[in-house]
């Protein structure tokens, strides 16, 4: 009994071995191919999108892209730039967007004078976008357009 | 006077405000990350384009002032980053006033209004610009605080 499971166990091994090997030399990563003692040239840094026009969402609860730039907007213990512009205060002068309510609920669901501390750094969910082309292609289908097609007699 | 000049002018560069620590490790540092410091076109502004005027008279009264510094060096006021830190809303809003005072006039020595194109600013730029601050309820340093340094605790400051 002991000798089939160690075999067992050796056979496993060895196996996953091989199917970790096989994955890793599928997998794209940032560096690619490049070997351990090389510098891989950089990719391109490609420009913020800075419209001010607000993006559609490609999901009901994503979190809304930032259409502006956000170079050196500090986000740390003294201060929180976005605020400056997206607080309940602020928004009647800026005319930016007010951050959601559900921002001032801590998660027990009761509601803060001021936004939760869970939800204090920005960038954590809502980011740029940049002026570039998808790096693979995406086949994600909005769920709406999903309902539109089964729907829809054609 | 010659010679006073000169050296007024020898302690009005970069190099020399960066020669005590206190300067060169804290708003230095924080300086090379911004747009004064590197951007796609290559002008950068130093020290003295920012905090000292560039009018003779100006430029005396501010140097009288900071003779307080020279102070501060020698007591060690801001020696570490902890006791800087400690300062930094303080001293910022010396920078804030002076420049609330004398409606950013060292902004306005590089980023001259009368030749700002709002068709090339952003949307929201060109609306901010083309009221506050074009009917002159706004000066530059009411809105761009925090541009060239990290900014201290912000509570209680206006607008923030």
């Amino acid at each position: 009994m002991k000798t089939i499971i160690k075999g067992l166990l050796i056979a496993s091994i060895a196996f996953s071995g091989i199917a970790i090997h096989s994955v890793a030399q599928e997998i794209s990563t940032l560096r690619n191919e490049t070997k351990l003692d090389e510098q891989k040239t950089p990719n391109k840094i490609y420009q913020v999108n800075n419209s001010d026009i607000k993006q559609k969402r490609n999901y009901p609860m994503q979190p809304p892209l930032i259409p502006h730039t956000i170079r050196n907007y500090e986000v740390n213990l003294n201060t929180n730039k976005c605020m400056a512009c997206h607080s309940r205060q602020r928004t009647e002068e800026s005319q930016a967007p007010m951050v959601s309510v559900t921002h001032f609920m801590d998660r027990d669901g009761n509601f803060l004078a001021e936004i939760s501390p869970r939800r204090y750094f920005c960038s954590q969910c809502h980011v740029t976008q940049q002026d570039t082309k998808p790096l693979v292609e995406n086949t994600f289908i909005d769920m709406h357009t999903l309902m539109k097609a089964k729907t829809d007699p054609k | 006077m010659g010679a006073f000049n000169t050296s007024l002018e020898l302690s009005n560069t970069e190099e020399f405000c960066i020669s005590c620590h206190e300067m060169e490790s804290n708003v230095y540092e924080e300086l090379k990350t911004t747009i004064h410091f590197t951007n796609r076109s290559g002008v950068r502004a130093t020290c003295p384009d920012c905090h000292v005027p560039h009018k003779w008279t100006n430029k005396i009264a501010r140097k009288m002032q900071a003779s307080k510094e020279v102070w501060g060096k020698i007591f060690g006021t801001i020696n570490t980053r902890e006791k800087f830190l400690a300062h930094r809303k303080t001293l910022a809003e010396h920078e804030w006033d002076r420049l609330k005072a004398n409606d950013s006039l060292e902004c306005r020595n590089c980023h001259n209004f009368d030749y700002m194109d709002f068709t090339a600013q952003s949307t929201r730029a060109a609306q901010q610009h083309s009221t506050s601050l074009a009917s002159g309820e706004k000066t530059c340093i009411d809105c761009h605080k925090g541009i060239a340094h990290q900014l201290p605790d912000m509570k209680g400051v206006e607008g923030w």
